[in-house]
């Protein structure tokens, strides 16, 4: 048993091949310059596709880049409502109660993502302060020990004062505090964005602010769980 | 048998005739390396291939369960570790793959750094080098987030923290990380495509150029002091060198690389098989606030950075030291790409990858466990020792339970237990007066906040005289002006 074809023959063994037997191929009197005679259309059609290609890619980068920058373009006040954090008697007067609520923008994939927590101050009858779960400083979930009248970060380290403001540690500033309001009888707050230097949970209001009363009673009836006591044990 | 064999040599044939690949790989294989080049220190880039390829198998293998939806990651996860047969192994094997991945790259590194193969031709293949190794750290990052648990989701609070400081564009930025207003599905969804699709595709596209470049350019022989580089002279006395050394690099060097990678893959199965999968630590539902994130390994030394940079400085250093220290890295070929390669002749390229080493290695140690973060339940969970309680007045006890009940023990240690954010209590009263601790108490000091507003005066008091009875063997502080004045009144 022999191999018909010689074993040097692997490179472009059918390199031939396009230029079918037998097509009826008419000898050109001067193969050179027939080649050359369409060179220079050949190249300017060429230019011409990659100018054309060019100009379908910047076509298909507006939607793909409006995709992609979508979530980066929203506005903060287009995503806050205001949000039901429960009556008021479950807040006591003089202390700070670990208080939650379903984010007003979730999908039904977000699983227990969307339940974001914060703390409730209630300093007297109608007075309010509401902060952000999250650190001045890098975001991690604070913790209010009642006992010493601080909140603690478990991450670096980073303490706040009972009304939020900077005790010690790495935070530059207090805690981020929601703009809160009574209605009802319920304490509301205006939530919707994790909060962070750059988007701090207060937004400034617009000189016209039309609120809708309608949405935040529909976010009202979502059943929620009772405030609780941030450092008592068990 | 020469039948068989003969068939396929004629299966090979077609192929071949067909691909015209075979050739070629035959030819990169067997190509001449110096001889010097046989080393047990130049196993290391071919180690961090072979456990590229084994994170991709793995990692394809992990997709056929996991769910990428923040609803159900981390069931998914649960469900890999006690449901699906040997699910846990494979997580275990991906898991410390990456560990190891990120430690043989910076091996590599390191490695050729010292040996100074980043100077001329090989500048490139350095500076690609710097991508995998940003590539890799990405890949462990991204990954670390796929776990969705506790540290993932705290994780994800850090990482849009840190963006947001930005400056201008720092919130379109978050908005950017997270997809979304908030750390949720869409989050996840992002991670999941950045760790599966984008990073993998440009990862294993460098890996390529980085391996093509190494077998165009041959690989850097063995450094000898007072043999320079030159851009003049080097490729010709490098042909020279492998013309007269030169050794086929499959199989006489790459039997070396071979051991190697076997051994670290043994490894791997070892750690997977030993102390098993990372996680998941808590289900990542924000409302439990009951934790303490902490980052993988990789990340520890960052945690710490963090931790002690000052306030005013956190951001400028935040955003200007990896533009500095990477531009540092990419540039480092460029500026030093000719001269000596022997790292006995260059003292400073030693002092560097040891200052850097030891720094890292210190920040890691620190990130392991945080002495800068309160210990959340010291005060119901470390007693006051005993004798700290021996033969004291009532009001002194009464002041033991105040520093309880205060979250003293959270941040201060005594008796060897407690925080370790302030300093140990146990011989204070040797070097401050009542005066001085009243004043710190009350008003606070440096990195402790001030408790006027959380002590009544009677428990401060009591306090204040417990802590006075804290100076072991030693003399009470005295207040030396104090006395002077009082001499002076008289």
């Amino acid at each position: 048993m022999s191999d018909p074809r010689p074993s040097t023959n692997h490179e472009a063994p059918f390199g031939e091949q396009h230029i079918a037997p037998g097509a009826p191929m008419t000898e050109p009197a001067n193969p050179v310059s027939h080649k050359s005679a369409g060179h220079s259309r050949r190249v300017f059609l060429f230019k011409l596709s990659l100018w054309i290609n060019g100009a379908v890619g910047a076509v298909l980068a507006v939607p793909i880049l409006g995709y992609l920058l979508g979530p980066a373009l929203k506005k903060t006040s287009s995503e806050n409502a205001w949000i039901d954090l429960g009556m008021l008697e479950s807040f006591p007067e003089g202390e700070t109660r670990l208080a939650t609520y379903r984010n007003p923008v979730t999908t039904e994939w977000d699983g227990q993502t969307g339940d974001i927590p914060c703390w409730v101050r209630r300093v007297s009858k109608d007075k309010f302060q509401v902060f952000a779960i999250n650190c001045a400083h890098l975001g991690c979930p604070v913790r209010w020990f009642a006992q010493s009248k601080l909140f603690l970060c478990p991450c670096h380290g980073g303490a706040y004062y009972a009304d939020g403001s900077r005790a010690s540690g790495p935070p530059e500033r207090g805690l981020f505090e929601y703009e809160h309001r009574i209605e009802g009888g319920k304490l509301m707050i205006s939530a919707g964005r994790m909060p962070t230097l750059a988007n701090e949970a207060r937004v400034e209001k617009p000189l016209v602010h039309i609120e809708g009363r309608g949405s935040s009673t529909a976010l009202a009836s979502t059943p929620k769980p009772e405030p609780r006591c941030g450092s008592c044990q068990g | 048998m020469s039948r068989l064999k003969q068939r396929s040599i004629d299966l090979y044939n077609w192929f071949e005739q067909r691909l015209g690949l075979g050739a070629p790989m035959i030819e990169a294989a067997e190509h001449e390396v110096p001889v010097s080049t046989s080393s047990w220190w130049y196993v290391f880039g071919s180690a961090a291939t072979v456990i590229l390829m084994l994170q991709v198998m793995t990692g394809i293998l992990l997709a056929l369960v996991y769910a990428p939806t923040a609803s159900h990651a981390w069931s998914s996860l649960e469900f890999l570790d006690h449901n699906v047969r040997l699910g846990w192994f494979l997580r275990a094997m991906h898991g410390w793959g990456s560990d190891f991945m990120v430690a043989i790259v910076l091996i590599h590194m390191v490695q050729v750094f010292m040996f100074g193969a980043f100077k001329f031709p090989r500048e490139l293949t350095w500076i690609i080098g710097v991508f995998l190794l940003l590539l890799t750290l990405g890949m462990a990052f991204t990954g670390q987030v796929l776990r969705f648990d506790q540290d993932a989701y705290w994780g994800l609070g850090i990482g849009a923290s840190i963006v947001s400081r930005v400056p201008v564009i720092g919130g379109p930025l978050v908005g950017l990380m997270l997809g979304g207003p908030i750390i949720a599905g869409n989050t996840l969804s992002r991670f999941f495509a950045l760790h599966v699709f984008v990073i993998p595709g440009i990862l294993l596209a460098l890996v390529g150029l980085h391996l093509w470049m190494v077998i165009r350019l041959g690989i850097n022989e063995w450094p000898m002091p007072g043999r320079l580089v030159s851009r003049k002279t080097y490729v010709r006395d490098y042909h020279r060198l492998t013309e007269q050394t030169g050794i086929p690099f499959v199989p006489d060097a790459a039997w070396k690389d071979a051991i190697f990678a076997a051994a670290i893959m043994l490894a791997i199965v070892a750690c997977a098989l030993w102390f098993g999968p990372f996680g998941p630590t808590g289900q990542p539902d924000p409302t439990i606030i009951e934790t303490a994130p902490k980052p993988d390994f990789a990340f520890l030394w960052i945690y710490a950075v963090l931790a002690y940079l000052p306030p005013a400085l956190e951001t400028p250093v935040l955003f200007i030291a990896p533009v500095l220290a990477i531009g540092a890295m990419l540039l480092l070929p460029l500026v030093s790409g000719e001269g000596e390669k022997h790292w006995s002749k260059r003292p400073i390229a030693v002092l560097m990858v040891s200052v850097i080493a030891v720094t890292l290695g210190v920040f890691t140690h620190l990130g392991t466990y945080t002495p800068w973060s309160p210990i959340m339940n010291a005060w119901t969970g470390d007693a006051v020792p005993a004798k700290y309680l021996h033969n004291r007045t009532p009001l002194e006890r009464q002041g033991a339970i105040v520093f309880q009940n205060k979250q003293c023990r959270n941040c201060h240690s005594i008796g060897g237990s407690g925080g370790l954010r302030g300093p140990a209590l146990d011989t204070l009263a040797s070097h401050m007066t009542e005066d001085q601790i009243i004043r710190q108490v009350l008003q606070g000091n440096g990195n402790m906040p001030a408790y006027g507003n959380a002590l009544s005066p009677s428990e401060t008091t009591a306090l204040v005289r417990f802590l006075t009875t804290l100076r072991g063997d030693q003399e009470p502080a005295r207040d030396a002006s104090r006395e002077m004045v009082l001499k002076s009144e008289r």
